[in-house]
């Protein structure tokens, strides 16, 4: 070992580093130079602690993990978590556009004349009514982009359009009842739910498909990112097709009667559906039961929409009620009752939070609803229409809602209501032809799979289990009896064939297979013995969880 | 775009954008693409992320097409293969006719050739210069060989040696004119002497490979037939440490970034990484080879090595790692007996055989020649995306798919059998003998027999 000292002592000093260029790299030892850069030469600015907050997705684990490593590892990882939070917060500044409001003393008593009367000529152009008298009431779709609209009369008339321009794309007649009305992926086909099928219109009116199965759809959704489209129907079938390969991906017969009502929550791809004993149920393609059942009101339900955060839902009923949920805890935030003869009709969530909700001919808007102490004694906003409201939506990222009614279309601005900054990666009002069909490439390889619905623990979200259910697990392997082998041994020649033989063969292998079963339940008793000695000590477990806790008495 | 109204006295402030602030300029401006980072616009991230890297681990696996030619020319057996420190596209190699090539990478051809030895050539290396090349045979010479900038050998030898025995590896020192023979014994040559200036000698067994340790220089790692490993100091009269293991070592290799590792291939289908501050314990020990492992060289960035097997196949190894990350095989590939990693961490040449040597691409899919800078940024997304999901069960069952030759697959199921059963026979002795009296053995400690120093 003498010379292995002798190696290490021409290693540089730890104390001092330095690394240089050598003349001659044959003579000395280093070959490289590893210049520092000086890490005080640029400083940013640090984040303010309470923009950072809102990025923050999580705390930084406090414990320890099993190993150093391991420790290290997530110390790591949170890292990067708190540079995303950082970069997200300073993205922030980048987000120019602000968001519209509208500030006065009373805000309901602001007619749209107001607004028109004093808004730039741009705005003023997205206040119109399109009088559409013969083919009423209509049902409309604004794209994810907010830039393309399409309308269906109930009586037939199918217009699709660019609504900002005013650029009619197509106008068609189906010479059908037209159920609802939906926009695909993107502006260039749309779905219309007629009286006997499903067909889907290219954005020049040509019929591309008639789809069969989907049959006396009476509400139509559609899940971009899963390129799924919802159907449910007069016979209370729910329908999920895959439109990107043409198949149906799952159909559930709901057996809860008619579905009028349907709606899609944006952050999970659930479908809520309203029934007429008043309970809201929601679904995934993967279940042919609901995943889960609320019972919002005790009549018959009218309405449910869902907010752009995926976290509240609103639920109008019979019982001239409008409630608030929260979906993360199924609970009633809060409650409106309206007046006699005032029944709350279809509803609608705004991106920032805004709640349209018709009453026959009138449309409300409340701000802020799903503020638990928030409770509104007038409305943010009325609007007045002529004739009664079938259908009402705001226009992605703009301060705009549409309204279908049996005298057509109207288009009203509600200020504050859209998200003033979009994001072009996810919808781009703005964008060309190019990008367009570049969006829809990415669009189609990034598709979410169907299976991936799921109400809670998706992917991302750790599947661990308390220790309480640990043990409870444990506790039931340490009773598992051996289970039987029952076989007939194989023929032998010799006398070794006889009655008593063959039983003490058979015999033999049972016990064999009993003592190893045997042997393992000792073992894991083994093995628990030690957790049960080492759990002792910790806080939290419930009482009873050692394995002589059946030798007590139950009394006891 | 805010107005004050003086009859109902209200502000209002309207979401109006220009078209313009949001279209590009010109056609040859890039589209603006303005992002808000809010999460409610941003649903099923994780998913989608989760598609990219499903989608992306298929990619690799489709486009994992790591053989890139055979370079066919020599008429026997594969004896030998060595690069230049200071070339990149020039190796050479050597065959059981005793003919040495030397070929171009970049055009995959052979430059040139010469008939080295009389019978077959047993080792080859370059000298540090990359100007002149060495190379031994069974004619018992050391010959000295020039080779020009273009590849050209020089016809004949510039010195040739003359021995009484045959050496079987050789080395060159990576900073001084110094070289190390081994056969029966350790032959360490300098300048123009024609004889060793040192010798040495521990046992009786002669040795058949010899490494130099390539940052500290004067380091040598020699493996013996007596099944043993031997470390030496040329600057030392004797030996340094004596590491003895159940079953020969064929080849070895130092980790080129860390001096005080190396890598033994050994006879047992295993691979061990030493630290020589500590030979009781290997630091890792690599399974999935079902035949001896012939050869070992590692990557020029110490991360990896890459492995010949006996078992018609190659393997590459993440040092941390202890079992394969890929597998090389091909139909006509038989016994692989020489391995190389290019010194540009991109290709890898293994000689077999059946006197071809082959040429594959280090990392199976990945694209070759110029990328520009988007589609690095992309590739670089899709490594990060495929890291992150690369526990998720389907992912991992991509990932980890390969197709093998029917011999592989079964012979590779028989060893796992094996080698449960032995677990579970010693886990029952444990069970049946008296507690201690069986005790837990490290896998890393039980191949070393003995150290001697």
């Amino acid at each position: 070992m003498a010379s292995m000292t002798g190696s290490s002592a021409s290693k540089p000093e730890k104390t001092n580093i330095r690394y240089f260029f050598p003349k001659d790299p044959d003579k000395s030892g280093a070959k490289f130079s590893f210049l520092r850069r000086k890490k005080d030469l640029i400083e940013e600015a640090p984040v303010d602690e309470h923009k950072l907050k809102k990025w923050r997705t999580g705390e930084p684990s406090k414990g320890y993990a099993r190993t150093k490593f391991h420790s290290q590892k997530i110390r790591a990882r949170e890292k990067v978590f708190e540079k995303v939070a950082e970069k997200s917060a300073r993205a922030e500044l980048l987000c120019a556009e602000e968001q519209g409001s509208l500030e006065a003393e009373k805000t309901y008593q602001i007619t749209q004349n107001d607004i028109r009367s004093t808004a730039d000529e741009a705005t003023q152009q997205k206040i119109f009514d399109l009088r559409l008298d013969q083919f009423g009431p209509y049902r409309l779709d604004y794209t994810r982009n907010g830039r393309h609209l399409v309308i269906g009369g109930a009586k037939g008339h199918v217009a699709a359009f660019d609504w900002q321009t005013k650029n009619l794309h197509c106008e068609i007649n189906v010479m059908e009842t037209v159920a609802d009305v939906k926009w695909l992926h993107q502006e260039t086909m749309f779905a219309v739910a007629q009286r006997k099928n499903v067909y889907i219109y290219d954005n020049q009116g040509i019929e591309l498909h008639c789809l069969k199965h989907l049959d006396s759809a009476l509400r139509l959704e559609f899940l971009p990112y899963h390129f799924l489209l919802v159907s449910a129907s007069a016979k209370g079938y729910l329908s999920y097709l895959d439109v990107s390969i043409g198949k149906e991906i799952s159909g559930i017969c709901t057996k809860q009667g008619r579905l009028d009502i349907l709606t899609v929550n944006p952050q999970s791809a659930i479908v809520h559906l309203g029934h007429p004993n008043g309970t809201v149920s929601l679904w995934t393609p993967n279940m042919k039961e609901p995943a889960a059942k609320i019972l919002c009101h005790a009549s018959c339900l009218r309405d449910v929409s869902v907010d752009a955060s995926g976290n509240y839902m609103a639920t109008t009923g019979m019982d001239r009620r409008l409630k608030i949920f929260d979906l993360r805890t199924y609970k009633e935030l809060s409650r409106f009752q309206y007046n006699k003869r005032q029944c709350p009709g279809v509803l609608d969530f705004s991106q920032k939070g805004i709640l349209a909700v018709s009453r026959e001919n009138v449309v409300e808007l409340y701000q802020d609803m799903t503020n638990q102490a928030y409770r509104p004694e007038r409305p943010y906003l009325y609007h007045r229409c002529d004739r009664l409201i079938q259908d009402v939506m705001f226009c992605p990222y703009e301060d705009v809602l549409g309204i279908g009614h049996s005298l057509g279309f109207s288009s009203i601005v509600v200020p504050g209501s859209g998200e003033a900054n979009f994001d072009a990666l996810e919808a781009n009002p703005f964008q060309s032809k190019s990008q367009r069909k570049q969006t829809e490439v990415r669009m189609l390889l990034d598709k979410v799979q169907p299976e991936m619905i799921t109400l809670g623990g998706g992917i991302g979200e750790v599947d661990f289990k308390t220790a309480a259910e640990l043990q409870e697990e444990r506790n039931k392997t340490k009773f598992l009896k051996p289970s039987k082998i029952d076989f007939t041994p194989r023929h032998k020649m010799k006398g070794a064939n006889k009655a008593g033989k063959i039983v003490q063969r058979k015999k033999g292998v049972q016990e064999q297979h009993m003592r190893a079963a045997v042997r393992d339940i000792v073992r894991t008793k083994q093995v628990e013995g030690r957790l049960n000695q080492r759990n002792s000590s910790r806080p939290g477990l419930p009482e009873g969880t050692s394995s002589l806790q059946r030798l007590k008495k139950k009394s006891a | 775009m805010a107005t004050i109204s003086k009859k109902k006295s209200f502000s209002l402030k309207v979401l109006s954008r220009n078209p313009e602030d949001y279209r590009r300029e010109t056609k040859l401006d890039i589209h603006k693409a303005p992002q808000n980072p809010e999460t409610y616009l941003h649903p099923f991230t994780l998913g989608r992320e989760y598609q990219r890297a499903l989608n992306a681990t298929k990619l690799e696996r489709v486009f994992a097409k790591p053989f890139l030619c055979g370079l066919d020319g020599h008429r026997d057996t594969i004896q030998a293969l060595a690069k230049f420190p200071t070339r990149l596209a020039h190796v050479l190699s050597a065959a059981s006719d005793g003919e040495v090539r030397l070929w171009d990478l970049s055009t995959k051809k052979c430059v040139s050739s010469v008939a080295a030895h009389d019978g077959l050539v047993h080792s080859l290396c370059a000298h540090r210069s990359g100007q002149f090349f060495l190379s031994t045979g069974q004619d018992a010479n050391i010959k000295f060989w020039s080779c020009s900038e273009e590849g050209r050998i020089g016809s004949e030898p510039v010195r040739t040696i003359l021995n009484k025995n045959v050496y079987q590896g050789i080395d060159h020192h990576e900073k001084e004119d110094i070289f190390v023979t081994c056969g029966q014994s350790l032959d360490v040559w300098a300048g123009d002497r024609s004889q060793p200036y040192q010798s040495y000698k521990w046992g009786l067994d002669s040795m058949h490979y010899v490494k130099f340790n390539r940052i500290e220089t004067h380091l040598i790692a020699v493996a013996a037939d007596d099944r043993s490993v031997m470390l030496y100091d040329t600057r030392g009269g004797s030996g340094v440490q004596k590491l003895v293991m159940r079953m020969k070592t064929n080849s070895l290799c130092w980790n080129p970034m860390q001096a005080y590792m190396f890598t033994a291939a050994c006879d047992d289908f295993n691979l061990y990484t030493y630290d020589i501050r500590n030979l009781r314990i290997a630091s890792n020990k690599y399974e999935d080879h079902i035949g001896a492992v012939m050869d070992v060289d590692y990557a020029p960035t110490g991360k990896e090595f890459v492995t010949a097997g006996y078992d018609r196949c190659i393997r590459i190894f993440n040092v941390a790692d202890g079992h394969s990350r890929d597998v090389y095989t091909t139909k006509r590939m038989q016994r692989v007996n020489h391995i190389l990693w290019s010194m540009d961490n991109k290709y890898i040449l293994s000689g077999s055989d059946e006197m071809n040597v082959r040429l594959w691409k280090a990392r199976a899919s990945e694209k070759l020649g110029v990328i520009k800078p988007r589609e690095k940024t992309a590739f670089n997304t899709m490594e990060t995306l495929k890291k992150t999901f690369k526990d998720h069960p389907e992912i991992k069952r991509i990932a980890r798919h390969r197709h093998l030759p029917k011999l592989i697959y079964t012979q590779k199921k028989q060893i796992r059998e094996q080698k449960d059963a032995q677990k579970k026979k010693e886990s029952n002795r444990r069970f049946h003998s008296k507690p201690g009296t069986v005790p837990f053995v490290a896998d890393r400690t039980k191949q070393v027999v003995d150290i001697k120093e």
